[in-house]
């Protein structure tokens, strides 16, 4: 079997994943563990931790994400079109400039609804 | 028994020297930023271990070896010691495609170099947020959850415009090869920093909110978090999100450097080809002693600037710049 970039990569992976988990199993080897009740609480700046964890964080972030996927997936569209963009000229940059026009025009929504202000 | 061929342990070795002089290096990183900043405001840094304080890193990690590992009575077990690997596997995974500069025949001195190598490495950078997020959620602490999703709303963000800064030099060079946009920059000698200055700069900036590095270092911001997704760890597994955010470091200087400074390129690299791999180091030294220097010298955003930063105005300034570009290289025609 001929090595292809990617069965190099996976060999470069396995090592790097034998390394990582070595960071992983080496912490505690050579310490003994002492717990106590106050060592495994949650930090609260020395003091008994005063509200429960929920998990809850404010909705924001769930706009950021959502925000993300959409020009994320815009930005992997714009690799195959920019390596060919010599050969399709003009007629490549018009259809491209199309594409960020309807794109810019949901940006300024977004934009006015204060989808970006972080309130 | 079972027959390996000879090129899989000739990459593994490869492979695990490469992850030595990485990990090496991330020490000597830490220590030349505590050094420098010492400098910066007018202290000495290290000095006690070892002569300048060469040996620091050493007496740090023996120091973290042996602390003891906790874990939070609340936390989300194996997640919370997963997640430091995590965060450094996809640290390290991106040094699989980087080349280092390149053999007299022209070959790229990597571990591989696929030909959607800038690909690959945006995507292992997508990845590197799980580390983060994840350690910062299983610690089930609210400064840590805060911290980890900090986090992922500020790479998420500003890996758009990296993304879109990316994209002129993909135009110009027109391929995803990593070594080919070297060649490309070495043909012309025309680095591509002098035509792309604005993606060059955006990239800076974006590199430093992807690492999480001052001023953009909010998920860690210690004045409201105390320190981010990683308050409640201890001992290595503490340690290892040092690694992974240096590594990172040395990554995106390294891709800066390989993108828009021209790699191995410099003088004297047509008769000593190996010397392509002193430049493309002593750039990488060049971009990651800026990033400390901006450390020293700016102070933290806030929250909400971040975001408004990110999006509204590197966004659509990645954007206007990704056209006129296109507009320039498309009525240049093929060559």
């Amino acid at each position: 079997m001929q090595p292809t970039p990617w069965t190099v990569i996976a060999i470069y992976f396995v090592v790097a994943l034998v390394v990582a988990g070595a960071i992983c199993v080496i912490p505690g080897l050579f310490t003994r563990k002492r717990p106590t009740k106050e060592k495994l609480e949650a930090y609260e700046c020395g003091v008994p931790p005063t509200s429960q964890f929920t998990g809850r964080f404010p909705i924001r972030f769930y706009l950021v994400a959502m925000l993300f996927v959409v020009f994320d997936v815009e930005t992997a569209s714009f690799y195959p079109w920019a390596v060919r963009l010599r050969q399709l000229g003009l007629f490549g940059f018009t259809e491209m400039l199309t594409f960020i026009i309807v794109l810019g025009v949901g940006y300024a929504y977004v934009w006015k609804k204060g989808g970006f202000s972080w309130r | 028994m079972m027959h390996v061929p000879e090129w899989v342990l000739t990459v593994a070795i490869k492979s695990g020297v490469l992850i030595f002089i990485v990990v090496t290096s991330f020490a000597y990183l830490m220590l030349t930023e505590r050094k420098m900043l010492g400098w910066f405001q007018m202290r000495l840094g290290p000095t006690w271990c070892g002569p300048w304080g060469l040996l620091q890193p050493a007496a740090d990690a023996v120091k973290l070896v042996l602390k003891e590992d906790l874990t939070p009575g609340g936390a989300d077990r194996f997640l919370y010691k997963v997640a430091p690997a995590l965060a450094v596997l996809t640290a390290l995974m991106a040094y699989a495609v980087i080349p280092f500069g390149w053999y007299p025949n022209g070959d790229p001195i990597a571990i591989a170099s696929p030909n959607v190598g800038i690909l690959y490495i945006l995507a292992v950078a997508s990845i590197g947020v799980y580390g983060i997020t994840l350690g910062g959620w299983a610690s089930q602490s609210k400064w840590s959850l805060l911290g980890g999703i900090r986090s992922t709303a500020q790479m998420i963000s500003y890996e758009l415009a990296m993304g879109l800064a990316i994209v002129p030099v993909v135009m110009l060079a027109g391929t995803t090869s990593l070594a080919g946009i070297v060649a490309a920059q070495a043909a012309h000698h025309l680095w591509y920093a002098i035509p792309l200055l604005i993606p060059f700069l955006i990239f800076g900036i974006t590199a430093m909110a992807e690492t999480n590095r001052a001023p953009f270092d909010l998920p860690e911001a210690e004045t409201e978090l105390v320190a981010g997704f990683h308050t409640e760890y201890s001992s290595l597994r503490f340690g290892t999100f040092f690694v992974a955010e240096y590594v990172n470091m040395i990554t995106v200087c390294s891709i800066r450097a390989l993108l828009f400074l021209g790699g191995g390129d410099g003088p004297f690299v047509s008769v000593h080809p190996y010397l392509s791999v002193l430049w493309f180091l002593v750039k990488v030294g060049f971009l990651l002693f800026l990033m400390i220097w901006w450390r020293a010298t700016l102070p933290r955003l806030r929250y909400d600037r971040l975001m408004a930063f990110g999006w509204k105005f590197l966004l659509p300034t990645a954007v206007t710049n990704l056209l006129v570009v296109a507009a320039i290289v498309s009525t240049m025609g093929s060559r």
